[in-house]
Order: structure tokens, then C-alpha cells, then sequence
């Protein structure tokens, strides 16, 4: 069984259709890079896996999303347990104003676990698995904003990972970030792949040649081309997505 | 077009340059051997230095289009099959510079004409040019058929090449004072053999360049 999939989804906003039927799977352990020009949906289909798209005004989607073979917009779904299972990390640092401690315990803290031994235990191993903690562990109750970029974006995947969820969605994570810290993202992702299934997307090919095990090129909101990622960058079956990755197009 | 495009294009430019100058030295070669013509042969024994040029040039060039432009799919595959292209052409230019060194350096004037008919070079090093020539048309109108139907002009010379050491034999048994000319006119055949080898090489280039498919050790394929 797949751990992420769509089957047929549309989704409109208002009149404007932003996805067309698009059906993909995402096997458990492996990292999806969507790819495509501005506005192709690749942003709009990643946010569906933690409904984050029910923020948005007028918003109407068709078809089945799955995860772990649950339908996530069923009736009745609880979408705070869903977002439990399904971290994000952003385009740019988010960290909250407080403490480097406090931003990754946060999660756990709205989730009602308090106790001082699993909370510690629990920002020191999330701090780790981002590849963080050696370079903050000294000063954990400084405030976050006196990290450097790359450091809090790292801050961000810790607090996504603290509440142990199974697939983690990234939004052009490193985009933001100079090449030192964007080279540390990528290596943190092909360790989290290890734990997590990740879906990320991004604007930079080379990363996601890098990155990722399959690729997806998105573009009008239509699915083109979805395949490993090794055949996509050498040998792309659709013109559209050559013309895309040789830089011909958008 | 977009800067790595005009990369490209120029890099195709400097290879066409590269093997018309590999043709014109395989003509010439061609020329020499049938004439017994020592001042072309020492033509071709100069030219070979721009050929070495030609090929350390076009590396460099690959090699700056992968680090500055990070080629992927058709254009990564044009670059990686150029790299390959570049070192048969040299490749099939020194067996060329093999036999202009030959007729430089014979202590003879003339050759017996008997040996260059029994021996079949002429046919033999127009096999081998025709098969360069597709080679090029096949890359510069990206015709992977064309590309394909080089490989059956190969088993043509390899069968004249399979009869060589009879031949060879036969004539030094007949002509026993030009043993060292019979040898070397052996050693020829071999080098256009090779060419021919290098040939097949270029349009299994090509065919991976425009298709994607490795036909190395994959006769099947080849048909």
C-alpha cells in the first residue's frame, strides 16, 4: 500500500481550476520532488496531504486523498490528528518567538505532554535528527531569532519532527538559504528518509535530481510526467518535461 | 536560445570541424597509400597535431558545459556522447597518421600494385570513410536509423579483414623479397579494421545520444 495517494483530484479555487485529475502514489521511505513553473499547482497539491487548502477561501476538491489508506477529507476526519502525522516545513524560517527549546517542545506542549523528562528527551533527539544540536545545545534557551537562517530553518524541521509524524511535506526549504546551509537540508533529507516519507517541492532541478527518488512535473495544474527521478533527468518521456528541465520553458 | 543551447550549438560547430578534418585525414590517407604519395603522407603526419588539438579542446569544453550548466536529459546526453565521439575521432585519425607513417618512411618509391589490389585497402578505406561520413550526416540530421545501418557496413570490412592473413600469406610466399611491405600492408588492414570499430562506436554514440538506448554489448539491438 502506498503511503500517500491521489486518485482523479481536482481541486478548484472558486472558478479556477488549480489541479486536473491528478493521480500519483508515494511509497513509505522515499522522497517525491514536485517540480514545475510558477502557478502549475505543485504548492496547491502538496497542501493537500495536511489540508492546509481548507484555509483558503471558495476552495472545492474532488476525488480521494489517502494517507495510510485513510481518506483525509471524509467526514468526520480530525484534521489535528491528520497534521500530527503530517509535518510541514515552509519556504522561509518560521521559528515562533521563543526559546530554541521551546520552539521544538511546542508541539508537544499543545498536544498536552508536559512531563520535563520525555519533553527534554524528546527536543534533544528531534534537534539531533535535524543535524542541529551539536551547534545549539550550548545556548537552547536563547531565542531562536539569534540563529542563523540555515539554523532556523533546521529549527523548523526539528519542531516538525518532535511530534513524530510518519511523512514530512516541504515547501521549497531551501530557497531561502545559502549554498553551505542548503547543502545541509539535503543531507538531512536523505537521513530523514530513513524514518519519514517526504514530499518536497522545489524550484531548483539540481536539488531535486539530488534529493529526491521520484519526480513529478506538474504544469497548469496537470500532472505531465511522474516517474523516478534518475529516468526523469536523463531520459524524460514527455516533451513538456524536457523542454522544462533543459530550461526551454517556464 | 538559451545560453546552454548556444553552448551546445558551438560545441557541435568545433566537433563538426574536429571530423571533417578526421575525414579529410582518413581521404588523404586513402590517397597517399593508392599514389604511394610520401609529400601527402608527411601532410597527414602534420595535420594529426591539430587533431590532438581539436580533441583536448572539446574536452575542456565538456567538461566546463557539465560544471557551469549541469546539462540533464537530451543535453547531458549529447554532451556525454560528444566526449565519447571526440576520442574515437582521434582514435581514427592516428591509425590514419599509422599508414601516412608507413609510406613516409618505406625505403621505397612505389608499391606493387599487385599487393594493393590482393589486399583490398582501397575498398577497404572507402568502406571505412563512407561509414564516418554516415556517422556525421546520422548526428547532424539526428537519424538514429542512418546511425544503425553503419554497424552492417562494419561486418563488410570485418569479412574482407578475416581473409587478410591467407591473402597476406599467399603473396608473401609468391614475392619473398617484399615480406616487410606485406607485413606492414597487413598491419594497414588492421588499422582500417579498427577504424571501422571506431566507427561503430561513434553511431552507438549517436544512437544513445538521440534515443536514450545503450547498444554497447547489445547485438540484438544493433539490428
Amino acid at each position: 500500500m502506498a503511503q500517500i495517494e491521489t486518485k482523479d483530484v481536482n481541486l478548484y479555487y472558486g472558478d479556477f481550476q488549480a489541479l486536473k485529475n491528478i493521480s500519483m502514489q508515494m511509497e513509505k521511505n522515499t522522497v517525491t520532488a514536485l517540480i514545475g513553473p510558477s502557478g502549475c499547482g505543485k504548492s496547491t497539491y502538496l497542501r493537500l496531504f495536511n489540508r492546509m487548502n481548507d484555509l483558503i477561501d471558495n476552495v472545492k476538491i474532488e476525488g480521494e486523498v489517502l494517507v495510510e489508506g485513510e481518506d483525509i477529507y471524509r467526514k468526520g476526519m480530525n484534521v489535528d490528528e491528520l497534521r500530527i502525522k503530517v509535518g510541514m516545513v515552509f519556504q522561509k524560517p518560521n521559528p515562533f518567538p521563543k526559546s530554541v527549546f521551546e520552539n521544538v517542545a511546542y508541539g508537544l506542549r499543545v498536544n498536552g505532554i508536559n512531563d520535563k523528562h520525555i519533553v527534554e528527551e524528546t527536543v534533544e533527539r528531534s534537534l539531533k535528527q535535524a543535524a542541529l544540536w551539536s551547534e545549539v545545545e550550548d545556548k537552547l534557551h536563547k531565542s531562536a531569532f539569534e540563529l542563523s537562517g540555515g539554523q532556523q530553518q533546521r529549527l523548523c524541521i526539528a519542531r516538525a519532527l518532535a511530534i513524530s509524524p510518519s511523512i514530512v511535506l516541504m515547501d521549497e526549504p531551501a530557497s531561502a538559504l545559502d549554498p553551505i546551509s542548503t547543502a545541509k537540508i539535503e543531507e538531512l533529507i536523505h537521513e530523514l528518509k530513513k524514518e519519514y516519507t517526504i514530499v518536497i517541492v522545489t524550484h531548483n532541478m539540481q536539488q531535486a535530481g539530488r534529493v529526491s527518488d521520484f519526480t513529478g512535473f506538474f504544469y497548469i495544474g496537470e500532472l505531465i510526467e511522474f516517474g523516478k527521478t534518475v529516468d526523469i533527468f536523463t531520459n524524460p518521456q514527455k516533451q513538456q518535461t524536457e523542454h522544462y528541465i533543459t530550461g526551454r520553458f517556464g | 536560445m538559451t545560453h546552454l543551447e548556444t553552448e551546445l550549438s558551438n560545441l557541435r560547430l568545433e566537433l563538426n570541424e574536429m571530423w571533417e578534418l578526421v575525414i579529410s585525414q582518413v581521404k588523404e590517407s586513402r590517397e597517399a597509400l593508392l599514389n604511394f604519395d610520401k609529400e601527402a603522407a608527411s601532410e597527414i603526419l602534420f595535420k594529426e597535431k591539430l587533431v590532438d588539438v581539436f580533441e583536448l579542446k572539446l574536452y575542456r569544453d565538456c567538461e566546463n558545459i557539465i560544471a557551469l550548466y549541469n546539462p540533464v536529459a537530451s543535453d547531458l546526453r549529447l554532451t556525454l556522447a560528444i566526449i565519447k565521439i571526440v576520442l574515437n575521432l582521434e582514435r581514427i585519425a592516428d591509425f590514419a597518421k599509422g599508414i601516412a607513417k608507413f609510406i613516409a618512411k618505406s625505403p621505397r618509391d612505389v608499391i606493387n600494385p599487385e599487393l594493393l589490389k590482393i589486399s583490398h585497402s582501397e575498398e577497404l578505406l572507402t568502406s571505412a570513410l563512407a561509414m564516418l561520413t554516415d556517422a556525421k550526416t546520422s548526428l547532424d540530421n539526428e537519424n538514429s536509423r542512418m546511425a544503425i545501418s553503419i554497424f552492417a557496413k562494419d561486418s563488410l570490412i570485418d569479412e574482407i579483414t578475416k581473409e587478410s592473413n591467407k591473402v597476406i600469406g599467399a603473396y608473401i610466399l609468391q614475392y619473398p623479397e617484399e615480406v616487410d611491405e606485406a607485413l606492414n600492408m597487413h598491419n594497414i588492414i588492421r588499422k582500417i579494421e579498427r577504424m571501422g570499430d571506431h566507427c561503430n562506436n561513434i553511431a552507438e554514440e549517436i544512437v544513445f545520444y538521440i534515443e536514450a538506448k545503450v547498444l554497447k554489448h547489445n547485438k540484438a539491438a544493433r539490428k
